[in-house]
């Protein structure tokens, strides 16, 4: 826009300058329109290129947002392009491959512990998995287990560390436990056998004391944690487990009940003659009863069935704190195991005496259906005989006939014959049946002695077991208490000693640090005496040297008196001399110079004993001394003058000096055209003697500033001409002479000073 | 010295005017008194004058060059 602007500015311009018609400059007019028409091509031009960069530019970027590697280059190389490709593109995608190699980082970096911890976690987690198991002991185990055995090493370490004592072996300890392990725990081993690789590799470098009793502090505070944890777990466990199983307990002892009086109530209705509608009734409480039991039964089952559970569960608790391994919990865990074990043992007898009850329900309520089924059958055998009498028979004696009570009877005695026949092979077969019952009753009796032997001495062997645990929990705690005093002891005996090693150490150190005391003590006089003396010798050796210096230059000064002094005189007479040179530059264009006495008379003083000097000095003329010379300008601006004159006298000598000659030699002055200057030749020959040539030669002589050679040539000058010139010759010489003696004067002060400065 | 030239002209032509004059004038004068007014007396002293400052002129310019000579008889005693 501002080239628009320019170009009609350029161009208004233009159009002035052509209204004006101002023909100043009409190249540049032409110039102008040319320019004008070349204008809009120049547009093209500017345009061509702006598209052309647009172009590039927008190529660009399209292909670094295709090409990532072209973006970074292009960002790389052109400064500031990464901010156009933000704007662009938006920020570039970061590289993709980065997880790996940060996930190996930090486990490579971290330390040793961490490390084994990082690696036996994530195994641990496989294994449950593998295990699928339901107890929730799995991650908890693993975990504080790691924590115990990772406190133990440290122990085993710092135990290591501080006495001979051999290592307390925490992974086979581990390892041995590990023999009967439940499903869960088979990775862990596994995992715990790899960490006693790994255990190992810290146990090499001593801990601090104070990072050992934090550490051990730490490990307190875990294993209070830990049993705190342990034991409310354990408390609740046995809560649970101790409801349910009382439940069940509860539940067994209603189911016995209930089949109890099931079975009173229906040995009451087989015995018990009631009247029919009692018997309705008694038999409607007997469904009742039935059901009852049997629901009795279901709950007994159910309960029996969640304590059993419980009951598993509160064992793999309590195998999971065995496996913890933590001292002072063993009481409590001894306690819950008793306590199970009792559940479990009530539990047992309760089932076994349902079971009994159960056992007894069912022969009575055999020995029921068995009644039942003979009264049915006598029943049928009745109806068959007596078709039109009903059930109860016992109320009908009035309405029999005589046929029918005699049917009746025979029909009794051959059913009381039927009845002796059957009780005879009965008892028979009773003794049969009696033995085989037996039998089976011994075979039973022996599968339930067994049982209850088995079940009887898993009792006892827990028992034992249990009794034994609290008697190794006490002699372990009698052990532990001993251990205790003897650590204490050695501990203390060992505080003995080092304080003693610490004395004896301490006094071999004091005196090895008194002698190297000592000794750098006297090192360090004998070095600081040493570095007196120096500095004493170089001090003298100095003053020595200063006082030689000073006397030099005391006499070199002396020497350069004299000689400043010489040199005063020099400059005196130097500054005199220019003072006389300066005197003859006072010279007005026609007047002459100061007379040049008084510098003299300076001259004359400052060079008093200089003989050259002096001679010098009254060499000079007079006349300069009492009035002063011309300057060499004003000698020169007078030679014109003369030269007029002495051309117009040319002619005129002794000879002829009439007017008429006067008046020739006007003529021939008039008529007579020699060069204004003319260079005098080296030698002057005899026809150089003219009086015109030899004033060309002096003017030229003049004019190159030689007044010697002018002074020379116009002496040379012949009759009235040089009567003419005398003046101006006398003047001449005077300056000349004057100028020489100067001359000379400074040039042998410039000597004498020069000789002065020039000082050896 | 070099006025000395000037100067000579300046004397010279100042005599010789007043020369001149004076010659007019005693032309004059005696060409009224005593030649009945004729010209020729005037033209005389003027002349007279004119010449007079001439050789005036003429006399100053030579000075410097005027020899007074003596001739001196040299005896044939001496020259041998």
């Amino acid at each position: 826009m501002l080239r628009v602007c320019l170009k009609g500015a350029n161009s208004a311009a233009r159009k002035c300058l052509c209204g004006n018609g101002v023909p100043l400059h009409p190249l540049q007019q032409c110039r102008s329109y040319t320019s004008g028409g070349s204008g809009s091509s120049a547009g093209k031009i500017v345009a061509a290129s702006v598209l052309t960069v647009g172009g590039g530019v927008g190529g660009t970027i399209l292909y670094a947002n295709w090409d990532p590697k072209f973006r970074a280059n292009v960002e790389k190389s052109i400064p500031y392009s990464d901010q156009v490709f933000g704007l662009a593109l938006g920020p570039a995608a970061p590289p993709p491959v980065i997880n790996k190699p940060r996930k190996v980082e930090p486990v490579q970096i971290s330390s040793m512990s961490e490390m084994w911890k990082d690696s036996k976690q994530p195994k641990a987690k496989e294994v449950e998995k593998k295990a699928e198991q339901p107890d929730a002991e799995g991650p908890p185990a693993p975990a504080p287990q790691e924590t115990l055995e990772e406190a133990s090493a440290q122990v085993a370490q710092i135990l290591s560390a501080i006495g001979e004592v051999p290592s307390v072996p925490a992974p086979g300890t581990h390892e041995a436990e590990a023999v009967p392990p439940p499903a869960a725990l088979k990775g862990v081993p596994a995992a715990a056998a790899k960490c006693t690789e790994c255990e190992h590799e810290p146990a090499v470098k001593e801990r601090p004391e104070g990072e050992v009793a934090a550490r051990l502090a730490e490990q307190d505070k875990a294993e209070q944690d830990l049993l705190t944890s342990l034991s409310s777990n354990l408390e609740d466990a046995l809560g649970s487990t101790a409801k349910v199983t009382l439940q069940a307990i509860g539940a067994q002892e209603a189911a016995l009940q209930a089949i109890a009086q099931h079975t009173r109530q229906l040995r009451e209705a087989m015995e018990a003659e009631a009247p029919p509608d009692k018997k309705s009734t008694q038999w409607r409480v007997l469904e009742d009863a039935l059901s009852e039991r049997s629901r009795s039964v279901d709950e007994a089952g159910a309960a029996v069935l969640k304590a059993k559970a419980e009951l598993d569960k509160l064992r793999g608790v309590i195998d999971g704190a065995k496996h913890l391994k933590i001292a002072a919990a063993r009481p409590s865990i001894l306690a819950a195991e008793e306590n199970l074990h009792s559940m479990v043992v009530d539990l047992d007898s309760v089932v076994t005496r349902v079971q009994t009850a159960q056992s007894e329900a069912k022969i009575v309520s055999q020995y029921s259906e068995l009644v039942n089924e003979a009264k049915a059958q006598f029943q049928k055998e009745l109806n068959s005989i007596t078709p039109e009498i009903q059930a109860n028979w016992k109320g009908l004696t009035g309405k029999l006939t005589q046929d029918d009570l005699n049917s009746l009877i025979a029909h009794a005695h051959r059913r009381i014959d039927q009845m002796n026949r059957e009780l005879a092979e009965q008892r028979v077969r009773e003794q049969i049946h009696i033995d085989s019952a037996l039998e089976q009753q011994k075979l039973e009796d022996k599968k339930a002695l067994e049982v209850a032997v088995s079940t009887a001495l898993e009792h006892n062997r827990e028992q034992m077991r249990l009794e034994q645990e609290k008697k190794v929990e006490e002699t372990r705690e009698v052990m532990e208490a001993e251990m205790r005093t003897q650590l204490r002891r050695q501990a203390a005996a060992h505080t003995d000693h080092l304080r003693d090693v610490l004395k004896v150490q301490e006094q071999e150190l004091r005196s090895e640090a008194e002698e190297i005391l000592n000794s750098s003590l006297m090192e360090k006089e004998t070095e600081y005496r040493r570095l007196t003396q120096d500095q004493l010798d170089s001090f003298t050796l100095d003053m020595n040297a200063a006082y030689a210096r000073l006397k030099g230059m005391e006499e070199a000064i002396d020497s350069h008196v004299i000689a400043e002094e010489e040199a005063r005189k020099a400059h005196q007479l130097w500054l005199s001399v220019e003072a006389l040179n300066y005197t003859l530059k006072t010279a007005a264009l026609n007047d002459p110079t100061e007379p040049l006495e008084g510098a003299v008379q300076a001259i004359k003083e400052s060079c008093a004993e200089d003989e050259f000097a002096q001679a010098l000095a009254t060499a000079l003329p007079s006349e300069s001394l009492s009035r002063g010379v011309y300057s060499e300008a004003s000698l020169r601006a007078r030679f014109y003058a003369i030269r007029q004159l002495a051309r117009r006298v040319a002619l005129i000598d002794e000879t002829r000096n009439s007017l008429y000659q006067y008046f020739l030699s006007y003529l021939q002055a008039m008529l007579l055209f020699e060069k204004a200057q003319e260079a005098p030749p080296a030698k002057l020959s005899a026809e150089d003697l003219d009086t015109f040539k030899l004033l060309s030669y002096a003017a030229y002589s003049l004019e190159h500033g030689d007044l010697e050679l002018a002074a020379k040539l116009v002496n040379q000058l012949k009759g009235e001409s040089r009567r003419v010139a005398q003046d101006w010759l006398k003047e001449a010489r005077l300056t000349l002479e004057t100028k020489q003696v100067v001359s000379l004067l400074s040039a042998y002060a410039n000597a004498v000073g020069l000789g002065t400065t020039m000082a050896p | 010295m070099a006025n000395e030239h000037g100067q000579k002209w300046d004397r010279c032509l100042a005599d010789s005017a007043v020369k001149i004059a004076t010659g007019l004038g005693v032309g004059i004068v005696f060409s009224v008194l005593f030649f009945k007014r004729r010209t020729w007396p005037v033209a005389f002293g003027s002349g007279v004058g004119l010449g007079m400052g001439y050789s005036n002129c003429q006399q100053d310019f030579k000075s410097p060059y005027q020899l007074h000579g003596h001739r001196v008889k040299v005896s044939k005693s001496h020259t041998s």
